[in-house]
Order: structure tokens, then sequence, then C-alpha cells
């Protein structure tokens, strides 16, 4: 069983890191649409899986947040990722297999999925 | 909404949004009784009794102006649809409460699904909020106060990867054995 002593293990392990971290400016956002609509449509499972990938490649430039409605509530669940130079990429109809191909296309190889982005006319 | 955890979810982002410092989230499963109910309690701005009618019952109003909200009555839909019952109290500068049950063997009742992952991304995502997580299945029960785990983690957040997969897999145990 997991217990409360490890916590304080990791925490000392995470003090030593914390201050090297970068100011949020020079990171990648990504930002995940989690009102009833978006929750409804599984954006719950999205977010925990961006999160998950994000840890599994050591991502300490990219930063997971959530907001309320994006306002395309049947193209959820709606992601949307903000990146250092300005650009902004809206995925729609995101499970938890796109995020993960996401995080490796996009967030680490700078690829973003043309196949999830919104599209003209949709 | 297929799962009773995302309502929890989407009840509970309301509180978040209500400017709660405290949600209290209990579930309880009582097959005995044949119940399963969930309870949230939060200190936030709360609701004057007209607007609480207004939000429980969207659509019985005349007033077209507001855009109605879908998380409460979708909630309550899910509560009357397996033979339960939903209530919701508030006072304005105190807080909300509200109970949603429903009948354990009810063919319509909604699975609890992936509560894990629901108190998982509360905690994670809503780092200024303090929450209270009970679960209780029939005799057994599992309590977590995230004050206690600041206290022990001193500033370090909770969406620090290793102290988020530490605390994953600690719902996830503390969960499993309730049902063993
Ligand atoms: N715990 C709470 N404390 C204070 N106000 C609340 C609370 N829960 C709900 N409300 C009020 O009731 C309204 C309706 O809530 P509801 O969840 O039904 O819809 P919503 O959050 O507005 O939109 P959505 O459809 O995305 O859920 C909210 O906008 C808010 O003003
Ligand atoms: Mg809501």
């Amino acid at each position: 069983m997991k217990s409360l002593a490890e916590l304080a293990a990791i925490r000392e392990k995470a003090l030593s890191n914390v201050n090297m971290r970068s100011d949020n400016d020079s990171k990648i956002r990504v930002v995940v649409g989690m009102a009833t609509c978006g929750i409804a449509a599984g954006a719950r499972d999205v977010l925990n899986a961006f999160s998950e990938e994000i840890a599994k490649r050591n991502l300490d430039n990219v930063i997971v947040t959530q907001t309320g409605c994006i306002g395309m509530c049947r193209l959820e669940p709606l992601v949307e990722v903000y990146t250092p130079d300005g650009n902004k990429y809206t995925y729609v109809k995101m499970n938890k297999e796109a995020a993960a191909k996401v995080v490796n296309e996009h967030l680490v190889n700078n690829k973003p999925c043309a196949d999830l982005l919104i599209q003209e006319g949709m | 909404m297929k799962e009773l955890s995302l309502h929890i979810l989407d009840l509970v982002e309301n509180s978040v949004k209500a400017g709660a410092k405290l949600i209290e989230i209990t579930v309880t499963e009582k097959i005995s009784d044949n119940i399963i109910s969930f309870e949230i309690k939060d200190n936030g701005c709360g609701m004057d009794k007209e607007f609480l009618e207004n939000v429980v019952n969207p659509f019985t109003t005349t007033r077209t102006t507001r855009k109605v909200g879908l998380g409460i009555p979708l909630t309550k839909l899910a509560c009357e649809q397996a033979g339960g019952s939903f209530h919701i109290e508030s006072t304005p500068g105190e807080g909300t409460y509200l109970k949603a049950a429903f009948m354990y063997d009810h063919i319509d009742r909604q699975p609890l699904g992936d509560i894990k992952s629901t108190v998982l991304t509360l905690i994670t995502m809503r780092e200024a909020t303090d929450f209270i997580y009970t679960h209780t299945v029939n005799d057994k029960d599992f309590k977590l106060d995230t004050r206690e785990l600041k206290e022990i983690l001193g500033g370090v957040p909770f969406n620090e990867p290793d102290v988020r997969n530490w605390l994953n897999e600690y719902l996830g145990e503390n969960i499993e054995s309730l049902y063993n």
C-alpha cells in the first residue's frame, strides 16, 4: 500500500527540482474544456491522459489546465494548445488515444496533428 | 452523463466557481438499504431561494433572459430515473449542500464509474481548494483530507508528476479495498 511516508520522501525529492522550473511564458499550455458539455463527452479522461503522457515523457515545458465552455459543444471534448510562439491549435472530439498522439507528435515533435484539428465548416 | 462520478465532477466545479475554499464530497453505498448516494457540501457564495428554484427547474420558468445551466437538472433527472431523489439547499454567503440518492439495483441507475479519476482530477487541477473525500461501502470507509496532505507536501503541488502518481495509486488502492 502507498503510505504517507512515501509522500514525504517525494516532497524532499521534488523540492530540490522545483526551483529549476522555468517561467510559465515559455511553456506550452494545454487547455481542456471542462464544462458540463465537455465532461459529459469525456473531457475528464482526456485531461488525465494528457497529464499522464506528459509525466511519462518528463515534459516540463508543458502545463495542463482546464477551462469552462469553449462554445462548440457538439465538438467536445475540445482541447486548445497554446505554443510560446503565440499560435493556438484547437483539437476536437478528443479521446485518450488522440491525447497521447497530440503529446507525441505535436508537443514533442512539433508536428500538429492535422487530422484532429478543427476543420473549416465543421 | 454516463457515470455518477462525472455528475460529481461537474457539480463540484460549480462549487469551485462559487469560490468555495473547502468542499466535502461523500459517496455512500449501502447495499442492504438498496441505496447509493453522493453529497457535496461547499462553503462558496451560495444562492438565494428564488435563484435556486430557477436553477433546479430551469424549464418550468417563464424567464427567457438567462441561459440555463445543465449540470444540476441533469443530475436531478438521473436520480428520478433511478427511483431516487435529489435535494439541494443553499444559503447566500454560507454555502451549498446537495444530496443525490439512487436505488442501488435500479436498472436505469448509472454506475458510479471512475470515481478515482474524478477525485484525482479535482485535487490536482484545483490546488487552491481543499477537499474532504469520504467513501463508504457498506461497513468500510476511506477518508482523505487534502489539508493533511498539503501539510506533508509543504508547498509541493499536487500536479507535480511524482505527487500526482502517488495520489493516483493511493486513491486507487484505498478505493479498491472498499470492495474487497
Ligand atoms: N454550489 C454552488 N454554489 C453557488 N452557486 C451555484 C452552485 N451550483 C450551481 N450554482 C449556480 O447555479 C447555476 C446553474 O448551475 P448548473 O450546474 O446547472 O449550470 P452551469 O454551471 O451554469 O452550466 P453548465 O451547464 O456548464 O453546468 C450556476 O451557473 C451557478 O450560478
Ligand atoms: Mg455546472
